[in-house]
Order: structure tokens, then sequence, then C-alpha cells
């Protein structure tokens, strides 16, 4: 029911109520990205079942010692499959976001601070690159390159660069006629200093709220190739094959399904609830300011 | 009018070609080339060179750019080397579906939308407000692979009411055909109504402030005539752009959906190609979908002017 608090651009709500209300599912929602990052990294060392490791005797146990969230269909260790399967949502969803931000950013500043040629190329180029609906697209290239996680992070990268240049365009657009960039520029700093130094740390609030929101799509994108069987090749586990071998048995073991279903859930929208709450805290409006 | 639509024509042109491109483009990508992937196991160096002389893949590749380009404006996509059916046709056969799937999942997003959003924008900050708010925001990271393995488990595992799979032909068994669509459509529908909402309820919390609509009560009219008529008309430029903005969500949740539910679609068609590895309808396809929302995007664009003059006119 709080989320309303972090629903910025719709709740007329002052920023200061809203920073000192935004605690609790905020905290949560950091907790949640911290505990399954953790357990992500750490998941070799971790004690738990190795996750490819079959058991045809105990299929789709139920909770136990030995298995504490049970066994899929093939007796394999579901709580382990959904750490290993972090690991996969998790670099993808990182590693591509920051390929999206540094160059979408890079060139939205560009773009946004020089003006002219630059920009219309760019704005042309991000253009084409919307033109496709995004999913197809991602398909479409992984289909002829093949399907690695290297592969899948980079597409996914450079498919999330447009939205970033957008952003980043537009927060630079509405800075360079402000007063500190027209000072810095009168006491004579160079292009790179006003860039540097001046809109940098303005941009990369707004684009780390960005990031975030980012992170939470490539998740879900993610899941959704793993799920077609076009992402991370078996026997390698990811929430979203694991979500497509439980349909097979929604009929006897449903949770097989919904387990890496709420977990991939909740992680989503671990990263939304931060995503938004910083992008409401950074909103450019010239209010909020 | 005229001078608006010429302009965003000509800039229309110059994207489709840009797709164009970008589709021959991407199958370049491919390790090896066409004749390696259509040979497989049984090439030899002989066999290759002939079926790259045949094809003409051993041209240079403007040439073979030109070459396609020349083809597809005549309607000519290729044919499948798998199947030997023409790419075309397979599109024009499975784009009905794709297509009955769309505007069922718009009309229940809207029909689930709407509602909810004057709802909560007449109870703005109640308890009902929050509820759907924070239902919608969180709906927002709900995929609809989830959405469709839920609605599976409920309608179709759990209760048995309707079937979670087997398309039959509208032709044949008009209540079948829209039985088998309701699952599929209702799981999109699942994306689109939040977002719709959202933004319709922030922008009828604007309008209810304004001063017609207090003139509009003080004349005495009834609530559900303010509601429906005076206070959501201004709003039906917000929807026309959420549905725009949704259409490539639409197109990729179809893609998925169809590949689900078993749906004989264009997303189905695509998947299908990439597990087969037929590349050139996987080609065919994509060039297909992406000059198709090319132009509805345009068509979006023409509606905003043909909406609001002040875009025709090049101020908002």
């Amino acid at each position: 029911m709080a989320v309303l608090e972090i629903d910025g651009d719709t709740a007329p709500v002052a920023p200061v109520a809203k920073r000192r209300k935004l605690g609790g599912l905020f905290l949560c929602a950091v907790a949640w990205i911290l505990l399954i990052g953790l357990a992500a990294v750490f998941a070799a060392v971790l004690p738990i079942a190795s996750p490819t490791d079959m058991d045809m005797l105990g299929k789709r146990a139920l909770p136990s010692a030995e298995h504490l969230l049970g066994t899929d269909s093939l007796g394999r260790d579901i709580l382990s499959r959904l750490i290993y399967g972090a690991r996969v949502s998790l670099t993808v969803g990182l590693l591509s976001s920051v390929i999206g931000v540094t160059i979408g950013g890079a060139l939205g500043m560009l773009a946004g601070y020089f003006r002219g040629r630059l920009e219309t190329f760019t704005v042309g180029g991000v253009d084409v690159l919307l033109a496709f609906p995004p999913l197809v697209f991602l398909l479409a290239v992984l289909a002829y390159l093949g399907q690695t996680v290297l592969n899948i992070t980079l597409v996914i990268g450079v498919l999330s660069i447009p939205a970033f240049t957008r952003v980043a365009r537009a927060v630079t657009l509405s800075l360079t006629e402000r007063e500190f960039v027209v000072a810095a520029r009168a006491l004579g700093a160079t292009h790179s200093r006003i860039l540097l130094r001046e809109l940098l740390p303005n941009v990369s609030l707004p684009l780390v709220a960005f990031f975030l929101l980012g992170v939470a799509v490539t998740i879900v994108v993610e899941g959704a190739l793993s799920f077609l069987g076009l992402g991370v090749p078996p026997p390698a586990p990811s929430w979203g094959s694991m979500i497509a071998e439980g349909r097979e048995s929604l009929d006897i073991a449903p949770w097989l399904a919904f387990l890496p279903a709420g977990t991939m859930f909740i992680t989503v929208l671990a990263f939304n609830i931060v995503g938004d709450t910083l992008r409401a805290l950074t909103d450019p409006r010239p209010g909020a300011l | 009018m005229a001078r608006f639509f010429g302009r965003r024509l000509l800039y229309l042109l110059p994207v489709l070609l840009a797709v164009s491109l970008l589709t021959f483009l991407i199958a370049s990508l491919l390790p090896g080339d066409l004749a390696y992937a259509i040979l497989g196991d049984q090439a030899t160096p002989e066999k290759l060179a002939a079926l790259r002389a045949k094809m003409g893949l051993d041209l240079p590749i403007w040439q073979r750019y030109l070459h396609w380009l020349w083809g597809v404006l005549q309607g000519d996509l290729g044919r499948s080397f798998r199947t030997g059916e023409l790419v075309l046709n397979a599109v024009l056969d499975r784009l009905p579906v794709s297509i009955e799937l769309m505007i069922m999942a718009e009309v229940m997003g809207l029909m689930i939308g709407i509602p909810l959003a004057i709802l909560c924008a007449v109870k703005s900050g109640s308890a009902i407000d929050r509820f759907f708010t924070g239902f919608a925001f969180a709906n927002l990271s709900l995929p609809s692979y989830m959405v469709a393995i839920l609605l599976i488990f409920l309608f179709a595992v759990q209760f048995n009411w309707l079937p979670a799979t087997g398309w039959v032909p509208f032709s044949e068994d008009p209540v079948g055909n829209l039985r088998s669509f309701v699952l599929p459509a209702l799981t999109l529908a699942f994306a689109e109504w939040p977002a719709l909402m959202r933004v319709l309820r922030s922008d009828m919390i604007a309008t209810l402030q304004e001063d017609y609509i207090a003139m509009a009560k003080a004349k005495g009219l009834r609530p559900a005539r303010i509601l429906l008529v005076h206070a959501l008309k201004p709003s039906s430029l917000t929807l026309v752009t959420i549905t725009g903005i949704n259409i490539g969500r639409l197109i990729g949740g179809a893609l998925i959906v169809e590949t689900i539910f078993a749906l004989p679609g264009i997303g189905r068609l695509l998947v299908g190609a990439i597990y087969a590895r037929d590349f050139i309808i996987l080609q065919g396809v994509v060039l297909f979908v992406a000059a198709g929302f090319v132009i509805v995007n345009f068509i979006v664009d023409m509606l905003y002017g043909v909406l609001d003059p002040r875009i025709r006119h090049g101020r908002a």
C-alpha cells in the first residue's frame, strides 16, 4: 500500500514529505537486491547442492533438510538453481545496462551539449534503432550471432543505448542554459571541463535512477529469452528456463514454476522500487530542483 | 494538414530504408554464410561454391542489398529453404491471428485501465486509489510469461474453464476461436493496463480541477456524464500516445504469448524460424514486422496531428 509514496510522477506530494515516507519499502528493496547479489557472487562457496546434479529417485521432492526448497522435475536442487540463475540474470542485467548507460549517456551528453550535426546524427540513429520492436530485434540478432551469455549481454546493451541517450540528452539540454554552466563558460572553462565537472554530476543522478529501471527491464528480457529456450543454453540454470520447465508440471507441482517466477518478480520489483524512488528524488522538473 | 503529412512522410522513407538496410546487415552477422547454414553437414567446398553462385552470395554486399531490396519492393521476400513456402504467403497467412490477438488485448487493456483510472482519479488519495496505484506499479514488474503461467494455472488447470492451447479458425468454430483467444489476450492486457491507468489517472486528476468541470457540476449534470464526456475527452490524446508507445511492447509480448498458447501468428512464425534456423523466413518476418511497426507509428503520429492542432503547426 505504501507503494504510492514512491510513485513520483503521479503523487502530488511535496519532495520533503516524500523523502521522509519512502523508508520501509525502499529499504526492503535494497536489502533484497543485496541478498540476491551476495548469494549470486558467493554461490560457489555457499553450502548448497550442485545446480546441475540430477537425482532421478527424488524428482519434485518437497522441501527437506537436504533440499531446502525441494527439487525440480529432474531431481535438481531448486534453491541452488535459483541462486545460480540469479548469477545469469544479474550479470546480464547489470553489464548490459552498464554498456547502455556508458555509451548512451556519453552520446546523449555530447549531443545535448554540442548540438548541431552531431545531435541530428545521434537522434537519427536512435530513431532507427527504436524503429525495431526490441524483442524482435534481439531475437533476430541472437539467432544469427548464436546464444551465449556474452552475445546476449552485448546485444541487450546495444539495444538499451537509445533510451539512455534520450534521457542524457534531455537533461543536458535543460542544464546547458543554466547559470552555473554559463558562468563556467564565461570564466573560460574548456568544453571537457564543463562536460565532466559541471554537467556530469547533474546528469549522472537521473541516469543512475534510469540505470536501475534498465536493470529491471533487462532481467525481464533475459528471462523471456530463456523462457523461449533462446537464452543461456542448458543445463546452466536461469530463472526464465526454470519457469518454462515448471510450466510442464503445472498440474502436479505448480510451485516448480511459481518459485522462480516469484523470485524473479520480487527482484524486478525491487529494482523498479529503488529506481523509481531515485527518479522521483532527482526529477529534473523546475520545481523539484 | 497536407504540409504536416508531407513532412512526416519525408521522414518515414529514410527510416524505412534504414530499417531495410539494418535487417539486411543483421543477416550478414551469420558466422560462415547462408550457403553454409543451408547445406549444414553436407557442405563440401564445391557444393558451397555452387550454391553461393546460385544465390548470388559471391557478389559484393551492396549489390546483394540492392538486389534483395528490389525483390522486396515487388513483394518478393524470398522462399523458405526448409519448407519451400513463400515468405510473403507465410506472413500473410498468420497476420490475421496476430492482429485479432492484439486488438482483443488492447480492448481488454482499455476495459480494465479506463474504469480503474476514473475510479482512482475521483477517489484520489483514498485507500482504493492507493491500492490500485500500488497494484499497477507491481504489475509493471510482472512479465507476460509469468502472467500467462498464472492464468493457465488458474483458468485452465484449476478450474478448467478455458483452453490453454488449441487454436481453431474463426470460420470453423467462431465461439471456440474466441475462447482460445481469451487467455492470450488477457495475458497481454495485463501488460497494457498499468501504464495506461497510471498516465490516464494523473491526467484526469489535473482535468478534474479545471473550471469547466466545476461549471458542469454547477449546471447539475449527472456525475457519470461529467466523468465520461467532459473529463475523459481531453485525455483522448494521451490514450492515443500510450497506445502508440505500447505497440512495440505489444508486438514483443504477442511473440511470447503466441508461443506459449500455440497460436499460429507472426510471433510464432518468427520463433519457429529461429528454432528451425530458417534464416530466409526470419529475415522476411523481421523486415515485415519492423516496417509494419514504423508505419503504425507513423499513423499514430498522424492521429496526433488530427487530434491536436498545436502539433500540426509544430508548437507542441
